[in-house]
């Protein structure tokens, strides 16, 4: 491996890596923001919602989770054109990663919930607490802490789940990388280099989780 | 002479088809401290739980300082006052938890300020003083930053306490408050309890240590399969037992 070539041809494709890279972090932090948003809905729905609400939103967790990503980006993109709503490649990648991750984080604020012992509930009736000030005060507070380290792993997920963007012609770091490689044919030294920005990504997210842990530890 | 602080006529309360209060007819005036004892299963903290509208009752009423609370009758029939109302009835009385149920995300300040900022609607600083106030009262003003499992349960206990009083409830409710306690750390709490009493706070105390019972209430009552079994002074009731279920009670507990 010629380290002199690789670092010549790196610094050429520099502007394409930083796109990529930009990319990459703009659908991840999108996804994972609007994801948990509608997975907080999902989670409350199936925890308090109205019996038939309940049924369609478990419906919709069961059948996200049960197909692969890629189908989910595939459909997105495909699928919604043929039904008349268009969205840009980017548009419906993200599409596909929010519902993903809403699907997942639905399910651990379901779990925080139910996890949550009654006394608390009980505690806050007995003050004159209302259900919403209980919930905004007591349950919430709670359940955000005891999703943190899941939820770290899932939105490492979701950063490793937008490279399916690629497919769909986003180009984010993998795309980039591919397209540079197809320039140069230095693969094993351009997707070890994007390998290691994804696991710089991640790594930055899960220290921050584990920050963000240590900051709201209670005890 | 005033009105009673609580009145319960008639209260019944089913769990499906296990009907555990089966008319339960109660006074309470402002300064008394009523001890409820009895064995696992008579209703005593059914009862009490129905006092706080924790359980919900079929039959009967409660009523708190002239105030009908939970239920209203309307054209013979019998409704459930809207949320709002019932959390508002909720404040009227305190409740202390067997298990204390202190939030675990809030330091024992916050644990004590927060019904004071949310439902009193107090200032920070109005309901902060409030509740120094308070957990100094119960002897942990100094521990008023810590968290709920920094703490021993008898403090934690105290902290509850601290929490359910500060909201100045016109009743206190203590649900078996030493029962999840080490032996070691129940006299901390009993005697912040009896502070209170000495204090002209009206109690109405689920208990199972009996020689705390005898010495801090005006009043105790024996509970019997869903019903007041014996009621009378403690001196009365605990020396002179008149039915045998309750001979049989004061001689198998500890005192």
């Amino acid at each position: 491996m010629d380290f002199s070539l690789f670092l010549n041809e790196a610094w050429i494709a520099r502007g394409a890596i930083w796109d990529g890279f930009q990319m990459t972090v703009a659908i991840s932090a999108l996804a994972i923001i609007l994801g948990t948003v509608l997975g907080v809905v999902v989670g409350l729905a199936l925890v308090y919602g109205w019996a038939p609400v309940r049924l369609f939103v478990r419906i919709y967790v069961d059948f996200v989770r049960g197909t692969p990503v890629f189908v989910l980006v595939l459909a997105s993109f495909y699928i919604l054109s043929i039904i008349g709503i268009q969205l840009s490649a980017f548009q419906a990648g993200v599409l596909a990663i929010t519902v993903f991750c809403s699907t997942h984080v639905g399910e651990m604020i379901r779990g925080a919930l139910a996890a949550i012992h009654r006394g608390q509930i009980e505690a806050a009736k007995a003050i004159g607490l209302t259900f919403r000030q209980t919930f905004q005060s007591v349950l919430m507070p709670q359940a955000l802490r005891q999703i943190l380290p899941t939820w770290v792993n899932a939105a490492t997920e979701m950063v490793k789940a937008s490279t399916l963007l690629s497919v769909i012609g986003v180009a984010e770091l993998l795309l980039s990388t591919q397209q540079i490689i197809s320039r140069n044919f230095l693969s094993l030294e351009f997707y070890f280099m994007a390998g290691f920005i994804y696991f710089v990504i991640d790594f930055s997210i899960e220290r921050f989780g584990r920050y963000v842990e240590r900051k709201v530890a209670y005890s | 002479m005033a009105d009673p602080l609580l009145v319960i006529e008639n209260l019944h309360k089913r769990f499906d088809d296990l009907e555990v209060l089966k008319g339960v007819d109660l006074t309470v005036d402002a300064g008394d401290v009523v001890s409820i004892i009895g064995s696992s299963g008579s209703g005593k903290t059914t009862m009490l739980r129905c006092v706080n509208l924790l359980e919900e009752f079929h039959e009967g009423r409660i009523v708190i300082d002239g105030e009908e609370i939970g239920y209203t009758q309307k054209g013979g029939k019998r409704h459930m006052l809207p949320n709002s109302v019932i959390a508002r009835h909720r404040a009227l009385t305190g409740m202390a938890f067997q298990t204390f149920n202190l939030f675990p995300h809030l330091t024992a300040l916050k644990n004590v300020t927060l019904g004071l900022i949310k439902v009193r609607k107090m200032k920070k600083d109005e309901a902060a003083e409030i509740a120094q106030r308070w957990l100094d009262r119960v002897g942990l003003l100094d521990r008023q930053d810590h968290h709920p499992g920094q703490l021993s349960g008898g403090q934690q206990q105290r902290v509850a306490i601290a929490r359910a009083i500060a909201m100045n409830p016109k009743l206190m409710l203590f649900d078996e408050v030493t029962s999840a306690l080490d032996p070691e750390l129940v006299n901390e709490v009993l005697s912040v309890i009896k502070d209170l009493a000495n204090d002209g706070m009206t109690m109405l105390i689920v208990t199972h240590e009996m020689q705390f019972a005898f010495d801090v209430s005006s009043e105790v009552i024996f509970m019997n399969q869903g019903k007041i079994g014996e009621q009378g002074p403690p001196s009365e009731l605990f020396n002179n037992p008149k039915t045998t279920r309750l001979t049989e009670f004061i001689q198998n507990s500890s005192f």
